[in-house]
């Protein structure tokens, strides 16, 4: 097993067609940079729509308005139906659909605001309007899941104090649906963070558009793969460890003690809190 | 003459189908307390939800305090109240659970205070001044930074109590507040409901302690299929019952 391991990481070294030099030279590159940061810059916004959009939906369809609750089931259906990259299409082409967006009185009653869509729906907010909508569809189902695991009597118990419904989802009840919530959203992120390379269909240059702009123009394309395959595994590492100390904030108060933390873990074997108590009998006499 | 706290007359529930009060007719005056006894299923929790306005009458009338629960009269007509005046109506009214139902996510104290600074409007270190007092009076001052899941269930059930105490309620609704405990947890609850009790607060407490009620209780209820079967004084009631029906009951709990 560990030969097997050895032995396709030396082949990955070795090969001299992965042609490590050049992923060197680009991995830093501002082309990629600037797709780096473009990529950071739709995830936290798409997953920012994707969970404000989510808490609304899933509280309204829990609502006992029969209403409000199918307009949600509605929203979701529709964009759980539909693949994100049709969606990003679709956004992209708005301006095909809708030439002009107003914003006035339906019917012939006076315009206040009006735009050309062409200059309001730019690739990147095509994007995060496709990103983010679809997003919001999938968190809406994440919260509802969260807000039913939390005990019947809570509501009851917040209810009988004088909070109004308003009150106890958010005081009461969203709060304890976290843990719940976060490992699933955790999972969303970092898929997002994936998702957002789909966008290099509607020439948008995040990460995996800049690194297919450059080899297009220089045949590299394995170590440009690469390089943004790297980017994509750190960025990954760094959600991984955001979501473990989430988890852990929210997890106060549903266990007697919190577990340590593996940096703790580590401070407490190398060094010992406590001093030493007076040590054994010396055995020297042996 | 003094209104009454909590007058009920001929109050109707029903779930679907199904016809859990039948006719509920209770008069509680103020600073009495009255134990409410009976069968699994005869309408105990249907009766006090009711009381606090979490579920809505079918017919007869419910008022506490003078005013009507989840209606406002004018002239002879009915108006159903709005969510924001039926929230402020139950803030008035204290309930204890069960099952406790503290909020996990918060220390006792946080407990306490959450409602009064949240639907009052309190200052937090008033809430905070006044919720250490609450916690001292029911003996858990000590465990003011504990969460629900490090206290036992006595201790959880003397916190609900002091959460409830901490919105200043006119009248105190306790449903089976000791069943969920092991029996030797059962006396420090007991001990803070008497010491209420003494207080003058109003209380309706459904319990199987037949102890408790005996000794602190001013009217004891038998409630029964979604009736009052038979109402008198501890005296009258468990030593000498006069409905066949209450009798039963009484030999199988005793
Ligand atoms: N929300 C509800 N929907 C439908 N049926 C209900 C609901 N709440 C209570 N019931 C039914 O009403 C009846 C009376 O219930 P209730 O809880 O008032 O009884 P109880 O006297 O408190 O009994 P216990 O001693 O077991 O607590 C039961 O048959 C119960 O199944
Ligand atoms: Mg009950």
């Amino acid at each position: 097993m560990l030969l097997l391991v050895a032995v396709s990481i030396d082949s990955i070294v070795s090969n001299p067609r992965f042609e490590w030099d050049v992923v060197g030279d680009y991995l830093f590159d501002d082309r990629i940079l600037d797709g780096l940061v473009l990529t950071l810059e739709l995830t936290v916004a798409a997953m920012a729509a994707g969970i404000v959009l989510g808490v609304l939906l899933a509280v309204m369809r829990l609502s006992p308005n029969p209403l409000v609750a199918g307009a949600s089931g509605f929203y979701i259906w529709l964009f759980r139906g539909t693949p994100v990259l049709v969606q990003l299409l679709f956004w992209n082409f708005i301006a095909a659909l809708y030439p002009e967006i107003s914003i006035g009185v339906p019917f012939g009653g006076p315009e206040f605001f009006s735009i050309q869509a062409n200059s309001a729906i730019t690739p990147f907010v095509a994007a995060l309007l496709g990103l983010g909508l679809n997003e919001g569809a999938y968190m809406a189902e994440i919260v509802r899941a969260g807000i039913l695991s939390v005990d019947e009597g809570q509501h009851q118990a917040a209810h009988s104090l004088g909070m109004s419904r308003l009150q106890t989802m958010r005081r009461i009840v969203l709060p304890q649906a976290m843990r719940v919530i976060i490992p699933p959203t955790g999972n969303e992120t970092i898929s997002m963070l994936k998702t957002t390379s789909l966008v290099s269909v509607i020439a948008t240059a995040e990460l995996l558009y800049a690194a297919q702009l450059i080899y297009a123009e220089n045949y590299r394309t394995i170590p440009l793969l690469i390089v943004a395959s790297i980017w994509y595994l750190a960025l990954t590492t760094v959600l991984t460890i955001g979501q473990y100390y989430l988890e852990r904030h929210f997890g106060r108060g549903s266990a007697r003690e919190l577990p340590l933390t593996p940096w703790q873990r580590f401070t407490r074997i190398v060094v010992p809190r406590h001093a030493e108590p007076a040590t054994e009998p010396e055995a020297s006499g042996r | 003459m003094t209104e009454p706290m909590v007058r009920a007359e001929q109050v109707h529930k029903r779930f679907g189908r199904l016809a859990v009060l039948k006719g509920v007719s209770l008069t509680v005056m103020p600073g009495e307390v009255t134990c409410v006894i009976g069968p699994s299923g005869s309408g105990k929790s249907t009766f006090l939800r009711c009381v606090n306005h979490l579920e809505k009458i079918d017919a007869g009338r419910l008022s506490v305090d003078g005013q009507l629960v989840g209606y406002r009269q004018e002239g002879d007509k009915l108006y159903e109240l709005r969510e924001r005046e039926v929230a402020r109506n139950r803030a008035e009214i204290g309930m204890v659970f069960q099952h406790f139902n503290l909020f996990g996510h918060m220390t006792a104290l946080q407990n306490v205070c959450a409602a009064p600074v949240q639907v009052l409007g309190i200052a937090r270190q008033e809430a905070r001044e006044h919720g250490i007092e609450l916690l001292r009076r029911v003996g858990l001052e000590d465990k003011r930074d504990a969460y629900p899941s490090q206290l036992s269930g006595g201790q959880q059930q003397r916190v609900a109590i002091a959460r409830a105490l901490a919105m200043r309620p006119k009248l105190m609704l306790f449903d089976e507040p000791t069943s969920a405990l092991d029996p030797e947890l059962v006396g420090d609850v007991l001990a803070v409901m008497r010491g209420l009790a003494e207080s003058g607060m109003t209380m309706i407490v459904v319990t199987h302690e037949m102890g408790f009620a005996r000794e602190v209780a001013d009217t004891v209820v038998f409630m029964d299929g979604g009736v009052i079967v038979e109402a008198g004084t501890p005296s009258e009631l468990l030593a000498n019952p006069r409905e066949a029906r209450t009798r039963d009951f009484l030999g199988k709990v005793l």
